[in-house]
């Protein structure tokens, strides 16, 4: 179903991730990147209609850090603002329906992690069935590892072919100085096995922020606007011994309600944590090799958590706004092994 | 001797701690004080699939799930995961194997560890059994882990009214999480000048409010703080309240008077304790000073300087 109102992505920034900023706090952090696509589009914070972020406070152990990083918004006077725990992908999302509701013309929204205060593998824990699955901390590789196996015993990938896609994320994200991990590097042993050191993303910090606008005003802000032509998100089963973990139906569906298959996309930004689970999802999407996957090298390259979803969309953007893709999917993940699922449709406009 | 220079970053150990205390359902007190007796039961979807472990509503259509079935022991590994360096909480200390595990009886897999001797004594299908916790409550951690036991697989399950004495209606999961607070950098360099007794705030470049303590950023001009400025040391109490009750580790008498107090040159009143002045003498305008601590560190609290009282035009704008 296409929306009844264009919006689009104008602007993208992110900061180079890392793997401590002990001397940044967080609005230290986001400040420059909610700079940055201001100054790309000239807009002033009094110019947004309306500003979301995500973020969650469990990373770095602060509580309320989200009401901290506020300020690096410039919100007071109070604006019309609001706050997802989860990834900014989903904060995204949020203000798209706001902008399609007529209510704003501009959107801000960012997001942000800092993993190296505590330990993102425990913490990630916090999230899972405080039932059946909390108690017994298994984390999030763990939990991946789990996944990967059952592809491994299902016959879709093998050691080599995961080996080879963290191999081209590395040397992709060579040419993305944001990137944390830039250049290949060795595959190392196991980490919770069939998972090695070079299949799990890195471990840092860093921040990203997006511009969405309506119709002309769009086009006034962004020579070239990548129109978000559809925007669907979607949830597995909660229980993990329910679901078939070598499939992703849910991004299936979500791609099937942005429209993904209605025509082909030339570029994928996949928010695949491990390499596993990129083999899910081009699978689920059915992504054939004429597609370009994450030429900004991907989460295996930087996985600032809260941020990485995000990234995603706007990385996707960035390419139809340099002319680099003129159709483009973008996937944001949320949950252990896949369990929740975005999938975006972008579009540029044939240029004159 | 040398002094050693304290780190460029600040750093302070930061556990957040909680007991994290949750209600259970009809079928999750059937399942989980199942546990405690040694029994598993799964629920019966209307399609006839045996979910283990049970929930209360169906994944797929949503409809409310009550019939209760037990089901086996034993089971088959349907993935595996071999960890090499178990973490804190998990069910064991020493390498073992992440399963998901179909009990006999059961279409879904459970989540749990398998004591193994290594990997190469896992694979898929392998059959496994329970080994129950010698001490049960009614939780997921009934079962200490799985083991590698050669049987038969059956698919029989009976159906259980899932009654029990004394069930379990809830659980309650501690959760601990360390980290390593650092403060960034306008609050490093704030907590340095208390350190030699300044209280420096920083200015704001567009509207040059002074925000005392700076945390890096005008909330107005959403931009970043950057000429330092040293306020007071006095100040003046804007408002105040008067605390009655005795908070949790504090090892101060009530009742004692907790202020707003704009020091003298700042854009936004701190707040502290008032001492020094029996507290129902505190008042609005009131001139005050801080009284450092032991350590030096940080102001204790405020105590008046004896100067006549600040008009009201002077921080009406600071309340
Ligand atoms: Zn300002």
């Amino acid at each position: 179903m296409r929306p009844d109102r264009e919006v689009a992505i104008v602007a993208f920034a992110q900061s180079d991730h890392r793997r401590r900023t002990d001397d940044l706090s967080e609005v230290e952090m986001v400040m420059p990147v909610l700079h940055e696509v201001l100054r790309q589009t000239g807009l002033k914070t009094s110019d947004i209609g309306f500003t979301c972020s995500g973020s969650s406070d469990y990373l770095a152990g602060r509580a309320f850090s989200f009401t901290m990083a506020l300020d690096g918004v410039g919100a007071w006077p109070p604006i019309s603002e609001s706050h997802v725990e989860t990834d900014g992908a989903w904060a995204l999302y949020e203000a798209w329906v706001k902008l399609l509701t007529g209510e704003a013309d501009t959107a801000l929204v960012y997001s942000y992690g800092k993993s190296s205060p505590g330990s993102v593998r425990d913490v990630l824990t916090r999230q899972l069935d405080p039932y059946y699955l909390a108690p017994l901390w298994p984390d999030s590789v763990a939990l991946a590892a789990l996944q990967a196996q059952a592809l491994l015993d299902s016959g879709t990938t093998d050691e080599p072919a995961l080996a080879a896609i963290a191999a081209r994320s590395r040397e992709d994200a060579a040419e993305n100085p944001h990137a944390q991990l830039r250049g290949a590097r060795p595959q190392g042993g196991y980490v919770v096995r069939p998972l090695r050191t070079g299949d799990c993303p890195p471990i840092g910090d860093g921040a990203a922020a997006v511009i969405l606008a309506a119709g002309d005003r769009a086009r006034e802000l962004c020579a070239r606007p990548a129109w978000i032509r559809g925007m669907d998100h979607r949830i597995e089963a909660h229980s993990l011994g329910v679901r078939d973990l070598t499939d992703s139906p849910s991004t299936r569906l979500a791609a099937e309600r942005a429209g993904a298959f209605d025509a082909p996309v030339d570029t994928a930004e996949l928010h695949a944590p491990f390499t596993s689970q990129e083999v899910v999802l081009r699978r689920a999407l059915d992504l054939d090799d004429s597609v370009r996957v994450n030429p900004s090298g991907g989460v295996l390259a930087a996985n600032p958590v809260m941020a990485a979803g995000l990234i995603r969309l706007g990385e996707a953007a960035a390419r139809i706004h340099r002319g680099d893709s003129d159709r483009a999917l973008a996937h944001a993940t949320s949950g252990p092994c896949l369990q929740q699922n975005l999938v975006a449709v972008l579009e540029g406009e044939n240029r004159a | 001797m040398k002094a050693t220079p304290p780190p460029e970053i600040l750093q302070a150990p930061l556990v957040v701690e909680f007991p994290f205390t949750r209600s259970l359902g009809p079928v999750q007190s059937a399942f989980l004080t199942g546990l405690r007796e040694r029994t598993v039961l799964g629920v019966r979807t209307e399609t006839g699939e045996i979910l283990v472990p049970p929930v209360e509503y169906d994944p797929a259509t949503a409809a409310e799930l009550r019939d209760l079935v037990e089901v086996g022991v034993t089971g088959t590994v349907t993935t595996w995961a071999w960890n090499p360096e178990p973490r804190r909480g998990q069910p064991l200390a020493t390498p073992f194997a992440w399963v998901l595990v179909r009990l006999d009886g059961a279409d879904t897999a459970v989540l749990h560890a398998l004591d193994a001797p290594g990997p190469e004594a896992v694979r898929t299908g392998l059959r496994v059994r329970i080994r129950w916790a010698a001490e049960r409550s009614g939780a997921i951690t009934d079962i200490a882990c799985f083991e590698p036991y050669d049987s038969d697989p059956v698919v029989e399950h009976r159906p259980h009214d899932g009654l029990f004495a004394d069930s379990v209606t809830g659980i309650v999961a501690p959760a601990r999480l360390d980290y390593t607070y650092s403060p960034g950098a306008a609050q490093t360099r704030y907590l340095r000048g208390l350190a030699e007794r300044r209280t420096v705030g920083e200015r704001c470049p567009s509207c040059t409010k002074v925000y005392v303590p700076p945390r890096g950023a005008c909330p107005t001009c959403g931009i970043a703080t950057t000429d330092r400025v040293e306020v007071g040391p006095a100040g003046t109490v804007t408002t105040f309240c008067i605390v009655n009750i005795k908070a949790k580790n504090a090892d101060i008498d009530v009742p004692y008077v907790y202020a707003h107090i704009a020091l003298d040159g700042a854009g936004l009143a701190l707040h502290g304790r008032i001492g020094g002045i029996p507290y129902d003498q505190v008042r609005m305008g009131l001139r005050v000073e801080p009284v450092w601590s032991e350590d030096g560190r940080y102001p204790d609290h405020y105590r008046p300087t004896g100067e006549p009282d600040a008009d009201y035009d002077t921080y009406k704008e600071l309340l």
